[in-house]
């Protein structure tokens, strides 16, 4: 059947890869240019990030730790964008995006004190460029696009970054980021995580668009599908957004192809929509084994290696757990001296109640 | 000194701040080249650049979200909402997630930005062009909400909004942009936020209004002295923070009160007011504290929407009922 010459362009896209399954190099024009160090950081950050979720899931039923949304198979689209970025870089996070403000230099254990809802996790140390974990799905998208605007009108070359995952996909505020963006030329960089699903909702009950990046289209900025369980294809992806956003080319719409290995969150039951195959299928395509299994190749990684990356962590963990637990409790009139710069009568008369 | 309509005042707070500061940015739906659907910022861009004021895609949680944005940069952002009925679309971005800036990063960013926006009833308009929803974001810890009624007010108020390190909703009567002139000064000055104004004194009962509604209640004042009843007007200016002192040592006087507001009965300021009057003063009342405001239906279509918003009939009425409780 032949195209009719007016319809948009609806093939799947392919998506980048770098690296195969067993870790050997297959495009071999985007292996993005790294030093041996670089290459045992990113490996080293990946093995931390997937211990520090395990051991956060068992914090969690312990009741030290609150909310928290399990990170494990997102390691490589999640250490990988923020390692691809500057320190002056801005991230605009979801609620599921800890690990990239944790890497782009929030302490640890305010991102525990985050979990334990309590207020001083918010409160991002001077010169780390982040903001917390947004709850309302689509906010944030709106933020790094006004963060952008402020790089843009300081001439600044600086990128924002802002992560979401599928289902954030069919908000208003994702297509309304992006079309600002678009229109404004800004330095910015969407980043959907497409896990497959949002809670239970599986992509094809979000949209019948043959991908995430297609949706780039109806903004005017350049969409882009990658392979999220490639870390090397996501730093390669990252890198040229950031790129193009600091030459002034514009808005990015990175759509990272991966996988959570755990729940959504601790109250969610997998086993009610997904299958074990599936879960199977996505767990030959584990980030870390992958990354692992190339730099074995290279003489770069070893299971000793692994083996002390995780006890590093761990003892991390538990000594940022220590101090999250150790901060001072909050208090209501601490709360109420910071809903404004100076707090009004009725707000001062209200903390009598407390004191 | 010149003399200036309300909205002339307001395209003037704005001329000065952007003067005054580079990181102040004026931006909305049609508030560059053309200088706004009521020309409330005609001639800046002209004068400031496109780079300081700008016109911006429809959408306005995109407006309000990219001011919370270039917020936590540094900016200043000014951000028009064409109508007070569309800022449902932007609700998350005003009452979420500026409002909320300070606290949830416990004081590390803050959402120094104004949300100007026309709203009110009596000019014919159409649909959600004219509901007053000031008691949305009332009821939203985080962000304060002024309403003026009058030249002067609206500059140095707006002026105080620009500068203020926390969100504001600036709200901006239709009926009133071009109802009369003022002398307003040509340089920046300031009006404090949270402070009220009593525009005519009296002995004999407390008449609490905002927006257009001072002017109605002036009007039923007049009315009133003339039947021997000396009523003092307040005009609230700023509803969060609420000028409380203000209306207690007026009440402390008059040992009367009505609230009148454009808003529908159980909306609007009203209830909040009356509820802190009771928990302030009740000892100082010798009748219950009355409400004159729409009724709880729907903003009525143009046709009778002159029927339905309050009058100085209905203020006088009111009055005579706490007069004589």
């Amino acid at each position: 059947m032949s195209k009719v010459p007016y319809e948009v362009q609806t093939e799947p896209v392919q998506p980048l890869s770098v690296l195969s399954p067993d870790g050997e190099i297959v495009n071999k024009e985007y292996l993005p240019e790294l030093t041996d160090d670089q290459l045992k950081e990113i490996m080293y950050r990946m093995v931390f990030t997937r211990t520090w979720d395990e051991r956060a899931v068992n914090l969690g039923r312990q009741g030290r730790l609150g909310f928290y949304a399990p990170v494990s198979g997102q390691e490589a689209s999640m250490v990988g964008s923020v390692y691809a970025l500057n320190k002056d870089d801005f991230v605009c996070p979801g609620y599921r995006d800890m690990p990239q403000i944790v890497w782009h230099g929030l302490p640890l254990y305010q991102a525990f004190l985050y979990s334990r809802g309590h207020q001083h996790g918010g409160q991002i140390p001077e010169g780390v460029n982040v903001l917390m974990p947004q709850i309302i799905i689509g906010a944030q998208i709106l933020h790094a696009t006004g963060v952008a605007m402020a790089f843009k009108k300081r001439n600044e070359k600086r990128v924002a970054i802002t992560f979401t995952g599928d289902g954030g996909s069919s908000e208003g505020d994702f297509y309304e980021g992006m079309n600002f963006a678009g229109v404004f030329k800004l330095p910015v960089i969407y980043v959907v995580q497409n896990n497959g699903y949002a809670i239970t909702t599986p992509f094809e009950k979000q949209t019948a668009a043959p991908s995430i990046a297609h949706k780039a289209i109806a903004a005017g900025i350049k969409g882009v599908q990658v392979d999220g369980m490639d870390v090397l294809a996501v730093i390669k992806a990252v890198s040229e957004a950031a790129e193009r956003g600091r030459n002034g080319e514009g808005a990015t719409l990175i759509e990272l192809l991966t996988y959570r290995f755990r729940p959504h969150s601790m109250a969610d039951d997998t086993s009610k929509y997904r299958t074990k195959e599936e879960e199977g299928e996505w767990s030959l395509k584990d980030p870390i084994v992958r990354f692992g299994k190339y730099l074995e190749q290279k003489g770069l990684w070893s299971e000793e290696d692994t083996a002390r990356v995780k006890e590093e962590a761990k003892a991390s963990v538990n000594e940022n757990i220590k101090k999250a637990e150790a901060t001072e409790k909050m208090t209501v009139s601490g709360l109420i001296d910071t809903m404004f710069e100076s707090t009004p009568q009725h707000l001062e008369e209200q903390k009598a109640d407390f004191e | 000194m010149a003399q200036m309509n309300m909205k002339e005042a307001i395209r003037d707070a704005m001329r000065v701040e952007l003067k005054n500061d580079p990181n102040v940015l004026v931006f909305g739906e049609d508030v560059g080249k053309v200088g706004g659907v009521f020309r409330a910022t005609e001639g800046l861009q002209g004068e400031f650049g496109e780079d300081r004021v700008f016109d911006t895609p429809l959408a306005e949680s995109a407006i309000a979200g990219m001011a919370v944005g270039m917020g936590i940069q540094g900016f200043r952002p000014v951000a028009e909402i064409q109508f007070v009925g569309f800022i449902y679309e932007a609700l998350d971005q005003m009452l979420v997630q500026a409002a909320r800036m300070r606290y949830r990063s416990g004081g590390r960013y803050n959402a120094p930005i104004v949300f100007r926006t026309p709203f009110g009833g009596g000019v014919n308009a159409a649909e959600l062009h004219t509901d007053s929803l000031e008691g949305l974001a009332i009821q939203t810890p985080g962000i304060k909400v002024i309403v003026p009624s009058n030249p002067y007010d609206a500059k140095g108020l707006l002026v105080s909004a620009i500068r203020d390190n926390d969100p504001v909703f600036f709200m901006e009567h239709l009926n009133l942009y071009h109802a009369f002139r003022q002398d307003v000064p040509e340089d920046a000055y300031t009006i404090p936020i949270g402070k009220a104004n009593i525009v005519r004194e009296g002995s004999d009962v407390t008449i609490i209004a905002y927006g257009a509604m001072v002017h109605t209640a002036v009007k039923a004042a007049e009315q009133l002295e003339k039947d021997g009843v000396k009523a003092e007007v307040i005009d609230l200016r700023t509803l969060m923070p609420l000028d409380i002192d203000t209306i207690v040592a007026s009440i402390q006087k008059t040992n009367r009160a009505i609230v009148v507001q454009e808003a529908q009965k159980t909306s609007g300021a009203a209830a909040e007011i009356i509820a802190q009057i009771n928990e302030k003063a009740i000892l100082h009342l010798e009748a219950p504290v009355l409400r004159v405001a729409g009724p709880d239906t729907v903003y009525p279509f143009a046709q009778i929407e002159k029927i339905w918003l309050p009058s100085p009939e209905r203020i006088i009425k009111a009055v005579n009922n706490v007069i004589n409780f």
